[in-house]
């Protein structure tokens, strides 16, 4: 019964670093710093670096330390510049958007135009960073898969902090920085529209949230449970069948009658992550332009009971 | 048609925990097992007492239809069918039939030669709905607090539920939980996107290895975990996703109280922390 699980490297073999597949000529140079730690190595790749930083990498880290810089000092400013205070209520502090009364203009600083600055540096971080993740692919001769997955991740970002806000009028719909604040965004947002729960779109996303979940347990769970057939050898198992994804897929087709391939579960994951966002965005986004209440809409569509009444 | 090219050689005898041979054979692409007949019985009876419930309520509107648990004043005693009773009798197959299926995944990873990784996870997600509907209303003496089984109802009691604390998001737990439902999505958005990647590349271009995987992670973000290791990273995360759900439920009413807002969590707790007295 007693069986080992894979669950921990046990014996580590470490060779020279790797110091990564070649790069197209008219790239920047990769950087040569790396170094083996064994403690990672334990549960992952015991290597780490080296690191491409390029011209799009400086340039998002740049105006992404901008942003944090922003959000940071003005919270830093509310406290009075006091450090202890400043650690201790962390959580409680934000960089708020403007007042509704201020439309889509740009107020002084101290009024939401920091938070319209955070805004902008870390909303161009974001974008260079999408353009990098492209890009390296392209370099690689990879497909861009990550990046359009990115992308989809993006798109919800946006449409949080700037579409929907543009499209109501106003910078104030848009989410404050700050843990509670946005906790306390979230929490108004689905009362002020009605409760989200009954807006589709919603019940999609949390449907692909949870099931990225329960896919990713399947996915990762099967594989370790190969992994001594070689079957984390993914793309040596899509190209070449072998023992491991055969019982892989013995597997599922045995306990659900239906299962996928190694490459069809990557599909399978990409698409439920992707949704995840994509659904979510579109939530959002019908929310106060399209629908006013989500409730009223329910009702209207014959699917909210006309009161709550708590067991039965 | 039920058999793959491949599955002949696989379909041997042996492996079962209980029932021997009795029940070790096939039915098209299934596998039986007395856990097969067992999760096939509770799956069955369950269905069918959903679809009696609903024909004792008001509606077949397939949103509305709704299982409701027994009323607070039937504390932790069987309740009539009509009045919660049938709540029971669904929660008890639903939790048969889900066990039944984990012991069943046991039997054909043993067939296989596979480790026992899909039903240990398994086992979080059935932990998580034994807490919602067995732990926690055992814990508040009220079979009443298990939640209803209905499409719009489970939602209205998550919303319910969630007031009775003011807003559930600053439940600590419940911020465990969501941080690693996100970061599970993000992982898995990153694995499922670098396989096709690699598998996919640009036209013309051949199929590419892990070495490539490897670069590209190690290029973007500084770290590549590693073929074995995002499999590790994806349980991991998954299972943590659903044991802090349990965690967020199970803390709320059983230890912080009824009706109190979890925010109050962050200012009598969280700021009287003596690492704060200077």
């Amino acid at each position: 019964m007693a069986q080992y699980q894979n669950i921990f490297t046990r014996v580590q073999v470490h060779g020279p670093i790797d110091a990564g597949v070649a790069l197209p000529a008219e790239d920047s140079k990769r950087g040569s710093t790396a170094m083996i730690n064994t403690l990672l190595g334990r549960f992952g790749d015991a290597q780490i670096g080296p690191f491409y930083l390029g011209g799009l990498g400086t340039a998002s880290l740049i105006c992404g330390f901008i942003a944090i810089e922003i959000i940071g000092l003005s919270m830093l400013a509310s406290v009075n510049w006091n450090p202890v205070t400043f650690v201790r209520t962390l959580f409680y502090l934000s960089v708020d958007p403007p007042a509704a009364s201020w439309g889509l203009r740009i107020p002084p600083w101290s009024q939401g135009g920091n938070w319209i600055a955070a805004g902008f540096f870390l909303t161009a971080a974001i974008l260079l960073w999408w353009a990098r993740m492209y890009r390296r692919a392209i370099s690689l001769g990879l497909g861009t898969h990550v990046a359009w997955g990115f992308a989809s991740a993006i798109w919800l970002y946006l449409v949080l902090g700037f579409i929907r806000p543009v499209l109501m009028g106003r910078w104030s719909e848009a989410v404050p920085f700050g843990i509670f604040s946005h906790l306390d965004w979230t929490n108004n947002f689905s009362l002020t529209y009605g409760n989200l729960f009954y807006n589709p779109f919603h019940m999609l996303s949390i449907a692909f949230l949870y099931g990225s979940a329960l896919l990713f347990a399947m996915h990762a769970a099967t594989i370790l449970a190969v992994s001594h057939y070689g079957g984390e050898r993914e793309i040596e198992q899509i190209t070449d069948r072998g023992t491991a994804s055969e019982r892989a897929a013995l597997f599922w087709r045995w306990t659900m009658g239906f299962n996928a391939s190694i490459e069809s579960i990557h599909r399978w994951a990409w698409w439920f992550a992707v949704l995840c966002t994509l659904t979510g965005g579109i939530g959002i986004l019908l929310t106060g332009t399209a629908v006013d209440n989500w409730y009223q809409w329910g009702i209207k569509h014959d699917i909210a009971p006309a009161a709550y009444s708590p067991g039965g | 048609m039920a058999m793959l090219s491949f599955e002949k050689k696989y379909r041997v005898r042996g492996g079962t925990l209980l029932g021997g041979d009795l029940f070790d054979f096939w039915i098209g692409p299934f596998y039986v097992g007395l856990f097969g007949i067992a999760a096939a019985f509770f799956a069955i009876l369950g269905t069918v007492l959903i679809i009696y419930g609903a024909s004792l309520g008001p509606t077949w509107n397939i949103w509305k239809i709704s299982i409701n648990p027994p009323d607070r004043s039937y504390g932790l005693g069987l309740a009539p069918l009509a009045a919660g009773g049938i709540w029971q009798l669904v929660t008890i197959c639903a939790l048969g039939a889900f066990i039944s299926w984990a012991l069943r995944e046991v039997e054909i990873c043993r067939k296989l030669g596979m480790g026992y990784h899909v039903p240990f996870a398994f086992s979080f997600a059935i932990l998580a709905y034994a807490t919602l509907v067995v732990f926690r209303p055992i814990l508040m003496g009220g079979w009443s607090y298990g939640f209803p089984y209905g499409i719009i109802s489970h939602l209205d009691w998550v919303s319910y539920t969630g007031y009775q604390y003011g807003n559930f998001h600053y439940n600590p737990a419940h911020m465990i939980a969501i941080t690693f439902f996100f970061t599970t999505c993000l992982a898995l958005a990153m694995h499922g996107g670098l396989i096709l990647a690699a598998t996919n590349p640009p036209k013309g271009q051949p199929v590419k290895a892990p070495e490539h995987e490897n670069s590209y992670f190690r290029d973007t973000i500084g770290y590549s975990i590693g073929t074995l290791g995002i499999h590790r990273l994806g349980l991991l995360l998954a299972l943590n996703a659903g044991f802090w759900s349990a965690v967020c439920i199970i803390i709320s009413g059983p230890l912080w109280p009824e009706n109190v807002p979890w925010s109050e969590w962050w200012t009598f707790e969280w700021l009287k922390l003596p690492i704060w007295s200077r």
